[in-house]
C-alpha cells in the first residue's frame, strides 16, 4: 500500500495550559490533533499521578498532531511559545500516512 | 477552656474528621484505597451545589441587608491583604525565593470551600446559624488574592504574568460559577424551592461530605508522604500560625460588621483556610517556576487538617466568647 512521510509531534503538557497550547497550534495553521489524558509519571520535577488529584493543576495531558514535514517548524515555534517555562515534553518523530492529503 | 477542649474532642469524634483521618492514614500507609476521580468530581459538584443553595435559602429566607454588601467588601479586601502578610511572614520564617513565597502567600488569601463546608456542617450540629450570604462571601475572596500574589512577584521583575484569559479562568472557575449560580437559584425559589429537592440536598449531605473527606485525606496523604521533604521547620510553624493570623483578622471583621456568631466564625474560617483547588491552578499558568511541592504540601497537608481538627473549634469558641454567642 502507498504512504507517504509525515512528522508525528508529540506534547506532553501541564493540563492548565492545554488550551492554550491548543489555541497556539490552531493558529500555526495545524488544524487537526489529538489529546490524551495521562494516567501519570516521573520527570525531573518528580512523580505525579493522576489518581486523587482534587483539580486540574497537577494533571498532565498529551497533545498529539501528525502533520506534513515542511509544516514542523511553524508547530514547533508556535508550542515552544507556550510551554517554554512549564513542565512539559516535546518531541518529534517520523511516521507514514496513507491518506496525505488530510494532513 | 475547657468548653474549647471539650469542643474540639467533640470535633475530632465526629464522621467527617475521622473519615479524613482514615484517608491520611491509608495514604500514609501505602493503602490501594481511591476515590476515582469522576467520583470525586462528582461529590464536589454536589457539595458546592447544595452549599450555594442553602446559602441563597437563607438569604431568601431572612431578606438582604446592607451587611451583605459590607461583607462581601471585607472578603475581597481581606483576601487582597492576607496574601501580603503571609508573604512578609514567610520571608520572615523561611528562606523561600521570592517567587515561592508569592505562590504560598497567594494560597493563604484565597479560601478553601471544604473547610469552609465543614464549618457550616459544624455549625449545624451545634445549632448555631449563620448568615446565608457568606457562600457569596466565599466565593469574592477565591480570586483577589491571586492578583495580590502576581502584584508581589511584578515587584521584583518586569514580567507579565498576568493576561485576559488567565483572568477570565480565575473570576469563571468552575467552582465559583456553581457555587454563585446556585446561590441565585436557591434565593430564587426560596424555602418552597429547598422544599423540593430537601431530600437530595440536606439529609444526604454530611454522607457526602465525609467521602468526600476521605478523598481529600487520601490527596493530603499522599501529598505529605511525596511532599514533606520540602517542609522545614519554619515553613511547618508558618503552615500552623498563619491560618490564627488570618483569623483574628476575619474575627475583627465580622464584628465590625456585626455579624451572628455563626457569621463570625464564618469569616474567621474563610480568613484562616488556604485554596489548593483555585489558586494552585492559577499559579501553575502564571507562575510556573514556583514549586507545587511546596505551596500544595502547606496548604492541603498542613494548614487543612489544623482547620479541620483545631482550628474550626477554636475559632468557634473564640467567636462564642467574643460575641457572647
Amino acid at each position: 500500500m502507498q504512504t507517504h512521510d509525515a512528522k508525528r509531534v508529540e506534547i506532553t503538557i501541564e493540563a492548565v495550559m492545554q488550551k492554550r497550547l491548543t489555541d497556539a497550534i490552531e493558529a500555526a495553521d495545524v488544524t487537526g490533533y489529538t489529546v490524551l489524558p495521562v494516567l501519570g509519571g516521573s520527570g525531573r520535577s518528580g512523580g505525579w499521578s493522576r489518581e486523587g488529584q482534587i483539580s486540574r493543576a497537577s494533571g498532565m495531558v498529551q497533545v498529539i498532531c501528525i502533520i506534513r514535514p515542511e509544516m514542523v517548524d511553524a508547530l514547533l515555534d508556535a508550542a515552544f511559545a507556550v510551554v517554554d517555562r512549564h513542565i512539559g515534553v516535546v518531541s518529534v518523530c517520523d511516521c507514514q500516512v496513507l491518506r496525505a492529503e488530510r494532513f | 477552656m475547657d468548653d474549647i477542649l471539650s469542643l474540639a474532642a467533640n470535633n475530632l469524634v465526629s464522621p467527617i474528621i475521622l473519615s479524613f483521618a482514615l484517608g491520611v492514614l491509608a495514604a500514609l500507609a501505602r493503602s490501594d484505597l481511591s476515590i476515582p476521580e469522576a467520583v470525586a468530581k462528582g461529590m464536589s459538584i454536589y457539595l458546592l451545589f447544595a452549599i450555594g443553595f442553602k446559602g441563597g435559602v437563607s438569604v431568601a429566607d431572612h431578606g438582604i441587608d446592607g451587611t451583605l454588601g459590607l461583607s462581601l467588601l471585607a472578603g475581597i479586601i481581606l483576601s487582597f491583604a492576607l496574601p501580603l502578610i503571609a508573604f512578609g511572614l514567610l520571608q520572615f520564617m523561611s528562606k523561600l525565593s521570592r517567587l515561592d513565597a508569592a505562590a504560598v502567600a497567594a494560597h493563604y488569601g484565597s479560601i478553601s470551600i471544604v473547610t469552609f463546608v465543614a464549618a457550616t456542617s459544624v455549625l449545624e450540629s451545634s445549632g448555631i446559624a449563620s448568615e446565608g450570604h457568606m457562600v457569596a462571601v466565599a466565593a469574592a475572596m477565591e480570586a483577589p488574592a491571586i492578583l495580590s500574589a502576581l502584584w508581589l512577584v511584578s515587584r521584583g521583575s518586569s514580567g507579565q504574568r498576568m493576561d485576559n484569559d488567565l483572568m477570565r479562568e480565575i473570576l469563571l472557575n468552575g467552582s465559583i460559577v456553581l457555587l454563585i449560580g446556585a446561590f441565585f437559584i436557591g434565593w430564587a425559589t426560596g424555602p418552597a424551592g429547598l422544599a423540593e429537592i430537601e431530600s437530595f440536598i440536606v439529609a444526604p449531605f454530611k454522607g457526602v461530605l465525609c467521602l468526600f473527606l476521605l478523598d481529600m485525606g487520601l490527596v493530603a496523604g499522599r501529598g505529605l508522604r511525596e511532599g514533606g521533604g520540602v517542609m522545614r521547620p519554619g515553613l511547618l510553624a508558618f503552615g500552623v500560625l498563619m491560618p490564627v493570623i488570618g483569623s483574628v483578622f476575619g474575627l475583627g471583621a465580622g464584628l465590625l460588621l456585626g455579624l451572628s456568631t455563626g457569621g463570625v466564625v464564618l469569616m474567621m474560617v474563610l480568613s484562616a483556610s488556604a485554596s489548593y483547588i483555585a489558586v494552585p491552578a492559577a499559579m501553575r499558568v502564571a507562575l510556573p517556576e514556583a514549586k507545587p511541592s511546596i505551596y500544595l504540601t502547606l496548604s492541603l497537608g498542613v494548614t487543612f487538617p489544623f482547620n479541620l481538627t483545631i482550628g474550626i473549634p477554636l475559632y468557634l469558641a473564640v467567636a462564642q466568647f467574643a460575641t457572647g454567642g
